[in-house]
């Protein structure tokens, strides 16, 4: 049970399901209170959302995710439809700011209190006075001119300039904009402007049934596909109080751990290449092409996208396919160590990583940060070992930790946990239960209010939905990148900008899944 | 550095050697390539899937620079211009200035399934659905994600004939 000093503020009940998570409305002059008294328990920001709920109860809603020790609180907030104002956390969790300014460039609802106004994902594209998620969105005078009035904070003095970087880049990478003021080389203030991929996601899942919306979260995020598709396929399980079958409940898992695997291969020898050494990035680029051609004979897809399905996963492994596996994870694991060595003994790249892109432990906790990077900076957070749920609760996963929150550390951590994942594919594939895969879910009267979480590659994803006779009315998928990004903006500073491509690729954010 | 070197001579070559200009094959890639081409990408608001695609295809299974290809930084060294994602009006603006910044002749390759003609976003308030709407496209790649192997044989078919020099400057 959430502590008695939350219990004063809304009565939150118990979610059915396995994840320890509880919900509830509070009233809007207690908000501030609720944040405060989460922040006072160690807690943290997840996720800030709101919603058009004028037609079903004549108000708009603000959805709060908040993480503290005993599990996730989901908090509402009824929002008054005339005069559509919340007030701001950000002055508690910094995170805040950009979620709360995206409230208002989707949904029209002022953070009241928040001094920091601008628009976040609303460049040009739509009239300031149009809001895409009202239901009333007209959707017309829209526009495609560039963004080139953004109100970046200035730094003046007489040696300082800036330097414009972005969204196009000099490398195969997302669009997002980098402003840096430097002095000489050095970065005195960096702000990111992102948004340059808003597609409208959360919209376009409106109105969609289970499968089209199952196809559209494979897809928030290409190098995450498992894991939207997991918290996805969760959110709509909920919905619908159904359990999915052990065997896919483990399968799951695997293709979690394998996206994982994927992608801490593809950014170790990125970063790498960043330093100048292309011998990291042929090697791992190998390794990571042989293991996606894996995933492609065994799984069915290069990326394991749609391979997990509300109801279960959409594919099946025999005892031989289960052995091939297990017999390339050997093989990879002591590749990847003998990389690791050669790594961690090369002095070039150890001079380029080793105190790079620091983040102190306090400004981590500060930050609300976790994930790879929160857990290179000492921020144990990880949803696979506090909130383990199945198959994680019988798997005992170790979690990586390090505490120099610098380049080197982040590519700890990243080795660290390729070892893990590793052990963990193993033993899913020793222990997988056997049984069915999938249960029909088409035609299922979905009606109700799902969320799901999953420890990602990056760090946690959350995804709340409701549906009604059938149909998404709402979904958001909160990524992790929401609250990492501020903390590449610290970590460039007093760094010179040639080591940003470095500094940014220890963090390897993402855009797609951010900008929605 | 010993190691190094053990590692990289364990590595040795790997992939399969390009597919090799010459008589037109049943797999459509056309009969002779004449050129060496320098690649520009966006990405004008993909999901990153088509991004990881394409740095698969850089890697050392496919021999991208054997095959006469290579990624240039900038637009002005490019002669190719590929592009993924549905273009988000947000995008739109850069992607037509990167263009613009390419020397003639170019040309514009769709990759995966949203540059085709939008995919899953097809009809968002904030997509275009599609680069055709933004700029001439010379040749599709659909899929999604679209392999590498379907990526190289895309570009071949794009440096194929007819040659480039055909093209008039505006």
């Amino acid at each position: 049970m959430p502590s008695p000093q939350l219990r004063a503020l809304g009565s939150f009940r118990r979610w059915a399901g396995s994840a320890p998570g509880w919900s509830g409305r509070v009233a809007a002059p207690l908000w501030l209170s609720l944040g405060q008294a989460i922040h006072g328990q160690g807690g943290r920001l997840m996720g800030l959302w709101g919603e058009d709920r004028r037609a079903a109860e004549g108000c708009f809603l603000v959805h709060g995710a908040f993480l503290f020790e005993q599990g996730l609180l989901l908090a509402e907030q009824e929002v008054n439809a005339a005069r559509p104002e919340t007030p701001s956390l950000a002055a508690i969790f910094p995170a805040a700011n950009r979620m709360e300014r995206t409230l208002y460039d989707l949904l029209g609802i002022r953070a009241q209190g928040l001094a920091d106004q601008r628009p976040w994902l609303r460049h040009q594209a739509w009239p300031e006075d149009q809001f895409p998620l009202r239901a009333d969105f007209p959707g017309s005078d829209l526009g495609s001119a560039g963004d080139d009035r953004y109100a970046f904070v200035p730094v003046s003095g007489a040696e300082v300039h800036e330097i414009p970087v972005g969204p196009v880049h000099a490398g195969t990478i997302e669009p997002g904009h980098f402003r840096f003021q430097v002095l000489g080389e050095e970065v005195l203030r960096l702000e990111a402007h992102l948004g340059y991929t808003h597609k409208g996601t959360e919209r376009l899942f409106q109105g969609r049934d289970i499968a089209g919306g199952a196809r559209l979260a494979g897809r928030v995020s290409g190098d995450s596909t498992v894991a939207y598709g997991w918290v996805y396929a969760r959110a709509v399980e909920q919905i619908l109080a159904l359990t999915p079958p052990p065997r896919a409940q483990w399968l799951r898992a695997l293709c979690l751990e394998r996206e994982r695997l994927a992608n801490h291969l593809g950014d170790l020898g990125a970063l790498g290449n960043d330093a100048g050494l292309a011998f990291a990035l042929t090697q791992f680029s190998r390794l990571k092409e042989d293991f996606l051609r894996d995933q492609e004979r065994y799984f069915g897809h290069r990326y394991l996208m749609d391979r997990i399905a509300p109801g279960g996963v959409a594919f099946d492994l025999d005892a031989g396919q289960c052995a091939s596996l297990r017999e390339a994870g050997r093989a990879l694991g002591l590749a990847v160590a003998r990389l690791q060595e050669i790594l961690a003994e090369h002095g070039g790249l150890r001079d380029r990583v080793v105190t790079l892109g620091r983040i102190s432990p306090p400004l981590a906790a500060d930050l609300g940060m976790m994930g790879v990077a929160g857990r290179a900076s000492g921020q144990a957070w990880d949803l696979r070992v506090q909130f383990p749920q199945s198959p994680y609760d019988a798997l005992d996963v170790r979690m990586a930790l390090e505490s120099d929150g610098d380049v080197a550390a982040r590519m700890a951590v990243r080795f660290a946990e390729i070892t893990e994942s590793l052990r963990l594919q193993d033993q899913i594939l020793d222990a997988l239960p056997a049984g069915e895969t999938l249960l029909p879910v088409a035609g299922l009267p979905a009606d109700g209010v799902g969320a799901a979480w999953v420890e990602g590659w990056r760090g946690e994803i959350l995804l709340w939905l409701r549906m009604e006779e059938g149909r998404i009315t709402r979904c958001h998928p909160q990524d992790p990148s929401w609250t990492l990004w501020p903390a590449v903006e610290q970590a460039a500073l007093r760094d010179i900008v040639a080591d940003f491509p470095l500094i940014n690729k220890s963090f390897n954010l993402n855009y797609s899944g951010h900008d929605l | 550095m010993y190691r190094i070197l053990r590692e990289i001579i364990r590595l040795g070559r790997v992939g399969d050697p390009p597919p090799k200009p010459g008589p037109a094959g049943a797999d459509g890639v056309p009969g002779y390539f004449r050129h060496s081409l320098a690649i520009r990408q966006v990405d004008a608001g993909s999901c990153n899937g088509c991004e990881l695609e394409i740095n698969a295809l850089n890697g050392p299974h496919y021999g991208l620079e054997n095959a006469g290809f290579r990624f240039s930084a900038s637009p002005r060294h490019a002669d190719v211009l590929l592009v993924t994602g549905p273009v988000t009006r947000h995008m739109a603006e850069a992607l037509r200035s990167t263009y613009a910044a390419m020397p003639h002749p170019k040309r514009v390759v769709a990759v995966g399934d949203c540059a085709c003609c939008g995919g899953v976003f097809a009809g968002s308030y904030a997509v275009l659905d599609g680069v055709e709407a933004v700029l001439p496209v010379d040749l599709h790649i659909p899929g999604c994600p679209p392999d590498p192997d379907a990526l190289l044989r895309g570009l071949l078919t794009a440096a194929g004939e007819p040659p480039l020099a055909v093209e008039e400057s505006p």
